[in-house]
């Protein structure tokens, strides 16, 4: 991903406000961590002479398809339901120690992933450990998975 | 979602914690199940016919001509049994005393001669729930649980939390793969505790592990890397409590046990150490104990019809009974002998007066004289298995079926003959 430097010379550079942020480097900070959108910047959006600079920053923050909120995809066609993420998830482990945590199915609704009909569903992305003021690069889920089915963009 | 748990069929792993929806009397939904689980419980897809000589039958006439059939064969042979409770082979049992039979199931060229040792004792095994509490060094050897059983790792081997590994996988477990390939567990043990080692090179490998044990320098033919086997014998060593999970690959590789008991010999005498088969079918192991309670051999048997008496070893194997052809007709339950033998040696069965009792269609199937559907165990119909670590779990049935399960249409045959 690209660094705030990079992002920030992608910017306008006016410092004009419009965005509600005091200037256009406050913006490049708050764009990686999803705490503004590219389109709250009118002027990126708005003036044709930015259009070049507007398209590339969609690519690296618009919406990707299927993409939870934490950037986590499950590929589907790859999952095997094994359940290793179900398991190793620090958070599936410490919202359901006795359930998930050890091993069986899940018992709680508060878990982050799920097995269903024999592959794996992420729900609650919001208690995920990359997600919110606190977040840190949590690769539990990727790191124990046998065939790659899961990703974070 | 009914809040009831089942048990899932799909491998001998046996997992008691699904959940299912159902919808018109049909699995609509499976919680918890691996993708294996899910495509065994609900269901086939191409049910089998109740068939006599490829015409459609009722299920009377298919039990009456299967029960002339055995009664007619000087020796029959009963074969199958990893997809049925342990009520349905235990009659089984019973129909092959009574009409002088062969009996074998998919062990006798699988995991048997482990099921064996460990019934007489001869190796140290423990639990499945015991591996979860406590297991700090987990062998996967000749084993890729991975695809063959797909929760062993998250269930039970490396992920959960148990009483005395209560700190996860990352610090309480160590999980080592000795493979012949990088499989998708090798994959998870990663490179610092993946052992590759050359096809056929097990009995090697583990003299070298138990010079490894006793100080030695251990020396293989193969040249490997001296320092990464003493490296795996220390971490052996310092086990609390290991567990070796013996694969399909062991097995085929090893021509006798000899080198594994050494082996296992060694490790308990400077560590403690388990093994635990890692038995594919549901109920094969089920099979093995129930038969070894009923003759004192797990497979491999041909009864006597007039005295009973039992002729054990390796001539009255399924694969040697047939390559001999000293069958002359065959049974064949929850199993597709045509698709997993090879083929010079399952051509036979196609010569030979055949019937087939399975819930799905499948190849034997096709070339059988007798086709009798059977409910799906653990799904239509109930009773009980044992797991692959020699633990009884009870099914419990989950929808209704209008066929009979395989144990009340072998009672029908046996009382037929």
């Amino acid at each position: 991903m690209a660094n705030v430097m990079e992002i920030y010379q992608l910017l306008p550079k006016t410092n004009c406000k419009e965005c509600g942020k005091a200037t256009c480097m406050a913006f490049a900070v708050d764009l990686p961590g999803r705490k503004v959108k590219v389109d709250d910047c009118p002027p990126l959006m708005n003036e044709a002479k930015y259009k070049a600079n507007y398209e590339k920053l969609l690519e690296m923050f618009g919406s990707v398809k299927d993409v939870t909120e934490t950037g986590l995809i499950v590929h589907n066609e790859k999952c095997i339901g094994c359940g290793n993420c179900v398991v190793a998830c620090p958070v599936n482990v410490a919202n359901d120690p006795l359930g998930a945590g050890s091993g069986k199915a899940p018992t709680s609704d508060k878990v982050i992933f799920k097995v269903e009909d024999g592959v794996v569903r992420a729900r609650n992305v919001q208690e995920c450990r990359r997600f919110g003021d606190n977040r840190i690069l949590c690769v539990a889920c990727i790191d124990t998975c046998p065939t790659k089915a899961i990703e974070f963009v | 979602m009914s809040s009831e748990y089942y048990v899932c069929t799909g491998c001998a792993l046996l997992c008691d914690d699904i959940e299912v929806e159902t919808e018109d009397g049909k699995l609509s939904k499976v919680h918890a199940a691996c993708l294996k689980g899910v495509a065994r419980m609900k269901g086939c897809s191409n049910p089998l016919e109740c068939t006599v000589d490829g015409e459609k039958a009722d299920i009377d006439s298919a039990i009456a001509k299967a029960a002339s059939i055995l009664k007619n064969a000087k020796n029959p042979l009963i074969f199958g049994h990893g997809n049925s409770s342990s009520e349905a082979q235990k009659v089984s049992i019973g129909l092959a005393k009574k009409t002088g039979a062969y009996i074998d199931d998919t062990s006798s060229f699988c995991q048997g001669p482990i099921i064996e040792a460990i019934l007489q004792e001869k190796l140290k095994t423990c639990t499945l729930d015991d591996v979860r509490h406590k297991a700090d060094v987990i062998i996967f050897w000749g084993a890729d649980p991975s695809n063959s059983h797909p929760r062993h790792l998250s269930r039970y081997s490396y992920f959960p939390r148990g009483k005395e590994r209560q700190r996860g996988w990352e610090e309480d477990r160590t999980a080592i793969t000795i493979d012949i390939r990088r499989s998708s567990t090798a994959e998870i043990c990663r490179d610092t505790r993946f052992y590759q080692i050359p096809m056929s090179a097990d009995a090697e490998f583990m003299d070298a592990l138990v010079s490894g044990l006793s100080s030695k320098v251990p020396k293989t033919s193969f040249d490997f890397d001296k320092k990464r086997i003493l490296e795996l014998a220390n971490v052996m060593k310092k086990a609390k409590f290991g567990v070796i999970c013996v694969g399909l690959g062991l097995v085929y590789s090893l021509e006798e046990l000899e080198p594994l008991f050494k082996l296992m010999e060694k490790l308990n005498e400077v560590s403690n150490f388990h093994l635990i088969p890692m038995v594919g079918q549901y109920n094969m192991r089920g099979f093995n104990q129930n038969l070894f309670a009923e003759t004192g051999s797990v497979n491999r048997l041909k009864f006597n019809g007039e005295t009973g008496n039992t002729d054990h070893g390796a001539e009255y194997s399924v694969v040697e009974a047939l390559k001999n052809k000293s069958v002359d007709a065959a049974l064949i339950i929850g199993s597709d002998p045509l698709s997993s033998l090879p083929l010079s040696v399952a051509r036979y069965l196609t010569e030979i007066p055949l019937i087939t009792i399975d819930p799905c269609q499948n190849l034997t199937a096709t070339r059988s004289t007798v086709t009798i559907p059977c409910a799906l165990g653990g799904v239509e119909a109930g009773g009980t298995a044992v797991r692959m670590d020699g633990v009884e779990i009870e099914l419990k049935k989950i929808i209704e079926t209008d066929n009979l399960s395989d144990e009340e249409i072998l009672t029908r045959i046996t009382e037929a003959i």
